[in-house]
């Protein structure tokens, strides 16, 4: 009996200690940075200030709240996660009712619509950039060819047509991640309800409408909450696409950020923007996450 | 027994070890881009390390674009300790200790220098690192559509350059005859910091006070949208940078662009260019009493505040900077050394780059040695991209830069 009991604590120790290393990363990479910024947003981090270390309490928060770049790029974050979100979930759900038929191929289809997904970031957007090139990019050769287009024209020179053009190349990134979740959400519903439903007399939107949208409906909500909070974050297509450029019109709550900490070195600043943009983030799951239960209760 | 035997043999190589002197290790970070080439580093390298044996060198290579994050976030660390940084990161580099100032050069030296160059290292009287890339822009034109346009030779002023685009665009010899680098980019505060210049303005006066209502400054942005409205300019230009403007004028799309030294080799390669032997480089225009203005695109060695081999860091800058380099690899760069300018070696690998390089070297214009450079290039950069956009009058957008310029001056 005592042997027994030795041996599980040992064994406790054991598991304990191999642990250790593990949980030393996660704290030390995890959670040391994110106190470490907290703190920062409550002092004056401007690396060339002379006032540098000073306790500014709630100040930073202040400033950036009452700076109108803040608005603006929360604006454009904004727009950028919410049309860039509704095409993809429209898109995505098309695709994956196609991919849920049956026909000769579809298997194929069905890899080859996670390669967009599959690509980095970084791949992505240099790609979408050339696409995008006024001078030698395939659009405007396809679209002049076409006649669609009578010359040439500068895709990314526009504040806002630029930021139509980034979302485009994110929705064609981003919806296979819709399409996947959707094409697994389908394959649940049962074959039955839809044959009840055709004798019943329900058409195809009919049953789309009646069956499919809310048997999908929460695997929408998750693939939203999801989406959301990546495009909050999203930075590598915009720091390669447009730099934030034009005349301001892409830039985007991180990209902003990232400007503050590593070229004006205002890290206070960037601190309380990182902050403010995991607030936000998380205020958004919390919403999510409640309507979610609410619809499953109804 | 057999743990006595261990322990001995550990005793012994450890005393072994230190018969022989270790080398000091360096990091260096250095870029992979125009200028000098990873193969010219790192035979530089070597030849130093063969010159000392005891300093062992280890080479990173970043795009330009990653240069400035990793050398501020490695600072603290030491995790390098020479950094290839830039002329507008000086002021802010020193300010906020991210690197260190650097022993004098000698009189002699110093005067060998160009001296544009010399100044992009300095602040507040010290100095913070060795000139070492040499670049500056210049004025690229393609000769074949000069001539057919009747110019036999490239403008001397902005306004003759204006003239010559517009018969160049009422032929047809190109649809838009000048290209520019004016995305919302660092390039598009070098094109202007050349348009304001030569128009006789400044941004800061000496003492580092703003001076962007200056009737120069209005005159280099009238400039740059007079001949966007004309159709002179390419329109795509508000988001192309260098590489793109190159693109396009090696492609024959373009009489004239402004551009750093790269752009003439790339003319002349057969396999990218489509204009080879119709490259002709020139001195930048002026106007009225200016001859000429270029921007600085130099850039310095620095040694990283947090880098614990500084003597041996700056004895490496040194070499790497010296004349017995600079001459050894000319052919991506051109050198710091005024003196250089008349050797043989160097002359032979471009004449006529070398040529125009001398003269236009004398008018190199640094972009403003202000701590907060970053922040006010690009506010200057949306500025000008609304006044380009015709969102915004050409003084007003330069009434708004001076606003932010002075609230950033006097921010503690």
């Amino acid at each position: 009996m005592i042997d027994i009991r030795r041996q599980r604590l040992s064994e406790q120790r054991f598991a304990f200690l191999i642990l250790l290393p593990a949980a030393v990363v996660i704290f030390g990479v995890v959670l040391f940075p994110l106190g470490t910024t907290f703190v920062y947003s409550l002092q004056n981090m401007e690396l060339i200030s002379e006032e540098k270390g000073k306790f500014l309490g709630l100040l930073n928060y202040a400033r950036v709240l009452g700076a109108p770049w803040f608005w603006q790029a929360l604006a454009r974050t904004l727009y950028f996660s919410v049309v860039s979100l509704a095409v993809e979930t429209v898109l995505g759900l098309l695709i994956a009712l196609l991919l849920n038929t049956r026909f000769a191929g579809v298997g194929l289809l069905r890899v080859l619509v996670i390669v967009p997904w599959a690509t980095p970031g970084i791949v992505t957007a240099s790609v979408w950039r050339w696409i995008y090139n006024p001078e030698y990019g395939v659009l405007n050769a396809v679209l002049t060819r076409l006649h669609i287009l009578g010359e040439y024209r500068a895709w990314l020179s526009d504040p806002f047509l630029a930021m139509n053009m980034v979302i485009v190349a994110d929705v064609w990134k981003m919806t296979p991640f819709a399409v996947i979740f959707f094409l697994a959400g389908l394959q649940f519903i049962s074959a039955s309800l839809y044959e009840a439903a055709t004798v019943d007399g329900a058409g195809v939107f009919g049953r789309f409408w009646h069956i499919t949208l809310p048997a999908l409906a929460p695997t929408i909500a998750i693939v939203a909450v999801m989406r959301t909070v990546e495009k909050f974050k999203a930075f590598d297509i915009f720091y390669v696409m447009t730099r934030g450029g034009p005349a301001n019109g892409t830039k985007v709550l991180v990209y902003e950020a990232y400007l503050k900490a590593f070229s004006n070195l205002q890290y206070s600043i960037a601190s309380t923007l990182s902050y403010l943009i995991a607030l936000l983030v998380l205020g958004l799951t919390v919403a999510y996450v409640k309507a979610l239960r609410r619809g499953e209760m109804a | 027994m057999r743990n006595k035997t261990i322990v001995i043999a550990i005793v012994l190589l450890a005393s072994a070890a230190g018969l022989f002197a270790a080398p000091v290790s360096i990091n260096a970070l250095f870029m992979k881009q125009a200028g000098y080439q990873e193969e010219d580093i790192i035979g530089g390298t070597r030849d130093f390390q063969a010159a000392f044996p005891n300093i062992n060198v280890n080479l990173t290579f970043v795009p330009y674009e990653q240069l400035e994050e990793k050398i501020i976030t490695s600072a603290q660390a030491g995790s390098y300790d020479v950094v290839l940084s830039d002329g507008p990161f000086t002021a802010k580099f020193a300010q906020a200790g991210i690197v260190k100032s650097v022993p004098p050069l000698s009189a002699a030296d110093a005067k060998d220098i160009f001296e544009g160059a010399l100044s992009s290292t300095m602040y507040k009287g010290k100095s913070y690192g060795m000139p070492w890339l040499n670049d500056c822009k210049y004025l690229f034109y393609n000769k074949k559509i000069l001539q057919a346009a009747g110019f036999p030779n490239p403008p001397k002023t902005w306004e003759e350059l204006a003239a010559q685009a517009k018969v160049i665009r009422d032929k047809k010899l190109v649809k838009f005859p000048i290209v520019w680098s004016w995305a919302q980019a660092e390039c598009l505060t070098c094109d202007f910091t050349v348009l304001s210049a030569a128009f006789g303005g400044a941004m800061f006066d000496k003492d580092g006070n703003p001076t962007l209502t200056a009737s120069g400054n209005k005159k280099a942005l009238d400039y740059m949208v007079a001949s966007l409205k004309d159709g002179l300019t390419n329109p795509s230009s508000l988001e192309l940078t260098e590489g793109d403007v190159d693109s396009t004028f090696i492609k024959g799309d373009a009489a004239f662009a402004l551009n750093w030294t790269f752009q003439f080799a790339e003319g002349q390669d057969a396999s990218k260019s489509s204009v080879v032997g119709q490259v002709g480089i020139a001195l930048i225009p002026g106007s009225g009493s200016v001859r000429s203005a270029t921007v600085n695109g130099g850039q310095p060695l620095s040694i990283s505040t947090g880098s614990r081999h500084a003597a041996e860091a700056w004895q490496y800058i040194l070499y790497m900077s010296s004349k017995d380099f600079q001459k050894k690899y000319p052919k991506n760069a051109l050198p710091i050394w005024k003196s250089l300018y008349d050797d043989p070696v160097v002359i032979a690998t471009a004449p006529e780059v070398v040529k125009i390089a001398k003269d236009q070297y004398s008018y190199l214009v640094n972009r403003p040695v202000v701590p907060f450079y970053s922040e006010f290039s690009t506010d200057l950069q949306v500025r000008i991209q609304e006044c380009l956009q015709g969102k915004k009058a050409s003084d007003q957008a330069l009434r708004e830069v001076q606003a932010k310029a002075l609230e950033l001056a006097a921010r503690k």
